[in-house]
């Protein structure tokens, strides 16, 4: 058995939504360099969709991959969508992790999280709407 | 194209092994205890085997003993000698920070058992001072242990001058020379060895195969308890196939040295050359004191894994020491030990080479690995950061 599934190595291979964003409504960042896996995430949010999202990440291959699939599941998604996404969701998506991975799911959702809030905490008129 | 740059993991069978296990394979299965011919024969056949893994190293063959491999000889030599060291009181041990697991782990429960272990740090080039051991040495000592090189990192340790003081006083000396047998000249004579551990997947032979060499005099402990085959020191049937090949192999590898570390030590500068040509990247262990085969860089900004899984989509079979190869939290111990912070661990590249590399071959993997590190750093959230000078570069 491989390592990783096709869909963790197709997500590794040619990550989506690799790069940076000019004034990002939000942005993330998780994790240290001392454990071995940081993401960072980047938000463009247009009445409360988002409408873009870039990421940055280092770290192994299932941390790429979550962090790819990640923001293809809340691209184009409302924020409070976005922010009921689960590291399981991350996981499934990539027809799974090994089990020493699975805190690189963790991660990506902790990533998309912390990206959001830096969005709320600019936007507070944004968080009643929810 | 595949290019196996992984050789301190395992290495391929020769010819030579592979035709020398077959016959004991299919005719000559006899049990090697068993009176009859094909006993016999297998039983001849293994003491031939001992004859020639004993020459090969400088010594005579009673004092080789056949076991699973390296780990097991590691174990039973580290728990003779301090079990033999503690009947006459005796229950310090010393050795470093760089060691196999092998050693590590069989310490670690030795603490436990209560014996004091000391691990010496290892200088930035990942080499023992030998005079550290010497300072250490005490008649509380019963054992120093100090492997021959390293697997990781490849830096070839004082072995001589750590056993000639150990002899001066009468300390048993172990090295794990895992790495080194087959590979670099050993000789547990002029080395001043007492005990000293192999393994045979290391040198084109067979893999869960290995000896334990015990000088003659110092006693050994049994760590496998059962019937009488190995002189009574370790029980079970004989893996007479893989005793055979292991021979085989260790003998085409000793008299091949000369020209392989010539033609090795060439390539293996010419892709320390062309790696060092990557920013912020920096060799592991000393430049000139390592194993032919071996090269280790760090290079800032990049994880491991990722690099070695986009080196493999290339055709190349690497390894590396960052924690998400390993499964644990932290990256290599090696690593650690000469220095390099955790950050810079996780980002290393083990790379060593066969016998049959090419010159071609070495300059894809410079090639290769130019592409992926800058190809990966492109979207490091941690190089972005050291370029934009918010955190400071270390390599
Ligand atoms: C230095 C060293 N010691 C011990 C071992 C263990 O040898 P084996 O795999 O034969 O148990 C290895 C191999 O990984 C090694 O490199
Ligand atoms: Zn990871």
């Amino acid at each position: 058995m491989a390592l990783y599934s096709e869909k963790v190595m197709d997500h590794f291979r040619n990550p989506r939504n690799v790069g940076t964003i000019e004034n990002a409504d939000g942005v993330g960042e998780v994790g240290n360099a001392r454990c071995g896996d940081i993401m960072k995430i980047y938000l463009k949010i247009d009445d409360g969709i988002i409408a873009d999202v870039k990421f940055e990440t280092f770290g192994c291959g299932s941390a790429i991959a979550s962090s790819s699939m990640a923001t293809e599941l809340i691209k184009g998604k409302p924020v409070s969508e976005a922010m009921a996404l689960t590291n399981k969701a991350v996981a499934e998506a990539l027809d799974g992790l090994p089990d020493y991975k699975m805190h690189c799911s963790v991660l990506a959702e902790e990533a998309i999280k912390n990206a959001l809030e830096d969005y709320y905490s600019k936007h507070p008129e944004q968080r009643k709407d929810e | 194209m595949r290019i196996y740059a992984d050789n301190a993991a395992t290495t391929k069978m020769s010819k030579a092994a592979i035709e020398a296990m077959m016959p004991y394979i299919t005719d000559i299965f006899g049990n090697p205890s068993s009176l009859y011919s094909e006993g016999q024969r297998a039983k001849e056949a293994i003491e031939n085997a001992r004859e020639t893994v004993g020459r090969c190293i400088g010594a005579s063959p009673k004092e080789i003993y056949f076991t699973s491999g390296g780990s097991e000889a590691d174990n039973q030599a580290l728990r003779s000698a301090v079990y033999e060291g503690k009947i006459k009181g005796k229950t310090k041990i010393i050795t470093d920070t760089i060691e196999h697991h092998a050693v590590l782990h069989t310490l670690k429960k030795l603490e436990k058992e209560g014996f004091e272990v000391v691990y010496l740090p290892v200088g930035k080039n990942g080499i023992v001072n030998a005079d550290d051991v010497i300072n250490e040495l005490d008649d509380k000592t019963c054992l120093v242990t100090v492997m021959y090189a390293n697997n990781e990192i490849g830096t070839v340790q004082p072995i001589r001058k750590i056993g000639e003081a150990c002899r001066r006083r009468n300390i048993v000396f172990h090295t794990d020379a895992v790495q080194a047998v087959g590979h670099i000249p050993v000789n547990v004579t002029a080395d001043n060895v007492d005990m000293l551990s192999a393994s045979a997947h290391k040198f084109h032979g067979p893999k869960g195969v290995g000896f334990l060499y015990v000088r003659k005099g110092v006693r050994l402990h049994n760590l496998i308890e059962g019937g009488a085959q190995e002189r009574g020191k370790r029980a079970g049937t004989e893996n007479v196939p893989g005793i055979v090949s292991a021979a085989a192999a260790l003998e085409e590898a000793v008299s091949d040295i000369d020209k392989n570390t010539e033609k090795l030590t060439h390539l293996r500068d010419r892709l320390i050359k062309g790696l060092s040509e990557i920013p912020h990247s920096a060799l592991n262990g000393d430049l000139k004191e390592r194993l032919p085969s071996n090269v280790n860089f760090c290079f800032e900004g990049i994880e491991g894994e990722s690099l070695l899984l986009l080196l493999d989509d290339k055709g190349i079979s690497a390894s590396s020491g960052s924690a998400c190869t390993s499964g644990s939290l932290d990256p290599s111990h090696v690593l650690l030990a000469i220095g390099r912070p955790h950050d810079v661990a996780h980002g290393s590249l083990r790379l060593t080479l066969g016998e049959n590399a090419t010159e071609e071959e070495v300059d894809y993997i410079v090639s290769a690995v130019k592409e992926v590190v800058s190809y990966l750093r492109g979207f490091s959230p941690v190089w972005r950061d050291l370029c934009a000078g918010k955190s400071k570069f270390l390599l």
